[in-house]
């Protein structure tokens, strides 16, 4: 469904804007990315040296492919700094997502089950934090989890503990501040699943003699599987590229690879190898994006 | 329908996590010990010395007018987007411009903010104000393209037509007919851009110069010294800025829902 040609045409001409918007400041930025990494570092302002001119001419521009500094690449490939990065934001971002479904499921489950007219009212609560800025949100949990923060002073008060446990750069505290920040993206997908199952088909497994458990199981797991995925993209994706809250929660004797990639940069200097660094996070991350791109698009313009 | 316990455990549970923080922090930049971990009494003591911090006061007027330019070319921007994405059928190039608009919603902070700083090194824009401007209209489109394209598709297209049946030009129909009643989602658009502009840390540290630090910058570095009170009591201002423009964007969106009904009864 198109709508009316002359209707169509200037909706198409509303793109053209946007339409170069985007490309020259989020498209062309890439090819800029893929550039300077593989160009060659150097103690200058700015500090790399590009490795293809293309004033210089066709020749010349060949001589340099010949010459491509593939070395960040390697850099990248033999260091064991680099790839234990990776693996550790994987690693991070895996069990982060499994921990953020299993405490986002019952929520989002019982926010379906709430009162119709409930239900605004808890999805707006879920909400409000996510408008709330992301940085003071993580501060919030420094404040308690510091070495003389509530949580201490609470566990010490009721003697679960003897003397102050840390919990400020450790994973744990990572963990908690992930969770915390992330609970919103998977919470609202789920519920936008589950609150479009209709209440009759859990009944009708019930008629059938299934226990609740299995009612649940049976019928209405599998028909949130929808909501699972967005919400697993939605979290997994950004997470393994989390800058934030590792960088202020978590401990410094392993990083994740945002933190490494902001220390290439921004203490070392090292654009041409920041740059490597985003080109294969960004080919690791393609298969969700584009996974997550499809769906995103159904979701906004294929229920007809 | 009765809500069994643990249903109702699990949302108390939920939403006490997500809350409890922010009211710990709230409460303590009240406080009028230094030490966080006494109690000192009442105080405003904190709002005092925070409006003496020329420089966090000087970063929280970049990121205001930062926020309110990036919204308004956002909302801009977005809505042509998604009239273009709703309403222009199968056009070419679609793909690539709807892919466009919808990875910067998930893509990592590091590499979008990374991109575009070399982009401005590329072509020698002097970084600051305008840099970060721009960098946080292009991530904040997206979001309110998401948002006036889902207030588009749920739109009973009828009224476009019956406006151009009535002799309207296309472009004409759009800002009489259609414009109207999606005005409000545009308005929830804009302040949600607004919000994640105000927010961002990441791609602000990387497009903006010297001598121009937006409130998260400024923030951030503090915070990693250790807790103060001070941040308390910023952190607790912005709060409260943000409660007061959810606020009026869920009565916008409020607004629209029952406008679109009474325009258009199902």
């Amino acid at each position: 469904m198109s709508g009316r040609p002359i209707f169509t045409r200037p909706a198409r001409l509303a793109a053209i804007a946007p339409y170069l918007w985007m490309a020259l400041f989020f498209l062309v930025p890439f090819g800029f990315v893929i550039k300077i990494a593989l160009s060659q570092t150097a103690v200058a302002q700015p500090p790399y040296i590009p490795v293809f001119d293309l004033t210089a001419g066709w020749a010349a521009l060949k001589a340099s492919f010949a010459a491509l500094a593939a070395e960040n690449f390697r850099l990248i490939a033999s260091d064991d700094l680099y790839l234990s990065s990776y693996l550790r934001s994987l690693g991070v971002a895996a069990v982060s997502t499994s921990l953020l479904l299993i405490i986002g499921y019952p929520i989002a489950y019982a926010m379906a089950r709430l009162p119709r007219g409930w239900q605004p009212v808890a999805m707006m609560l879920v909400i409000i934090p996510f408008w709330t800025s992301f940085l003071i949100r993580i501060y919030a949990w420094i404040n308690i989890l510091q070495h003389d923060g509530l949580l201490n002073q609470m566990l010490l008060t009721l003697h679960f503990v003897s003397k102050p446990v840390v919990w400020l750069s450790t994973d744990t505290a990572m963990y908690i501040g992930i969770v915390y920040s992330y609970l919103p993206f998977m919470v609202l997908p789920l519920y936008a699943t589950l609150a479009k199952l209709p209440a009759s088909l859990t009944e009708a497994a019930a008629d059938l003699g299934a226990s609740p458990l299995r009612a649940f199981w049976s019928v209405t797991f599998p028909l949130s599987l929808p909501g699972i995925g967005a919400g697993v993209l939605l979290c997994f994706i950004p997470i393994v590229g989390e800058f934030v809250i590792p960088d202020l929660l978590a401990g410094s004797d392993s990083l994740m690879i945002g933190q490494t990639l902001w220390l290439e940069f921004f203490t070392n200097r090292d654009w041409p190898v920041a740059s490597a660094i985003a080109v294969v996070l960004l080919a690791l991350l393609l298969i969700p994006l584009l996974i997550y791109e499809r769906v995103q698009r159904r979701q906004l313009e294929g229920r007809r | 329908m009765k809500l069994s316990r643990f249903n109702l455990a699990s949302l108390t549970l939920g939403l006490a996590f997500l809350y409890l923080p922010i009211v710990i922090l709230v409460i303590y930049s009240f406080n009028a010990s230094r030490l966080v971990t006494v109690w000192g009494g009442w105080s405003l003591n904190w709002y005092r010395e925070l409006l003496r911090d020329q420089a966090m006061l000087d970063a929280a007027w970049m990121s205001f007018r930062v926020a309110a330019t990036s919204a308004s070319a956002a909302a801009v921007l977005g809505t042509l987007a998604a009239v273009a994405l709703s309403r222009g059928g199968h056009f070419k190039g679609r793909t690539l411009f709807s892919g466009m608009l919808y990875a910067p919603l998930v893509m990592p902070e590091v590499i979008t903010g990374l991109s575009l700083l070399l982009l401005f090194v590329a072509i020698n824009a002097e970084r600051g104000f305008w840099t970060v401007t721009i960098a946080h209209t292009t991530l904040t489109m997206c979001f309110v393209t998401v948002v006036v394209q889902s207030r588009l598709h749920a739109l009973d297209r009828s009224i476009e037509e019956a406006a151009m049946d009535l002799g309207c030009a296309p472009v004409e129909a759009f800002l009489r007919a259609t414009l109207p009643l999606i005005w409000p989602s545009i308005a929830a658009g804009w302040m949600l851009a607004f919000a994640l502009s105000l927010d961002d840390l990441v791609i602000a540290s990387f497009t903006t110069g010297p001598g121009s630090a937006t409130l998260p910058i400024r923030i951030y570095s503090e915070v990693r010294l250790g807790v103060k009170p001070e941040i308390n009591a910023i952190c607790t201002l912005i709060i409260a800025v943000v409660t007061v423009v959810i606020i009026i964007a869920s009565a916008a969106s409020k607004l629209s829902k029952t406008q679109a009904e009474s325009a258009a009864p199902m």
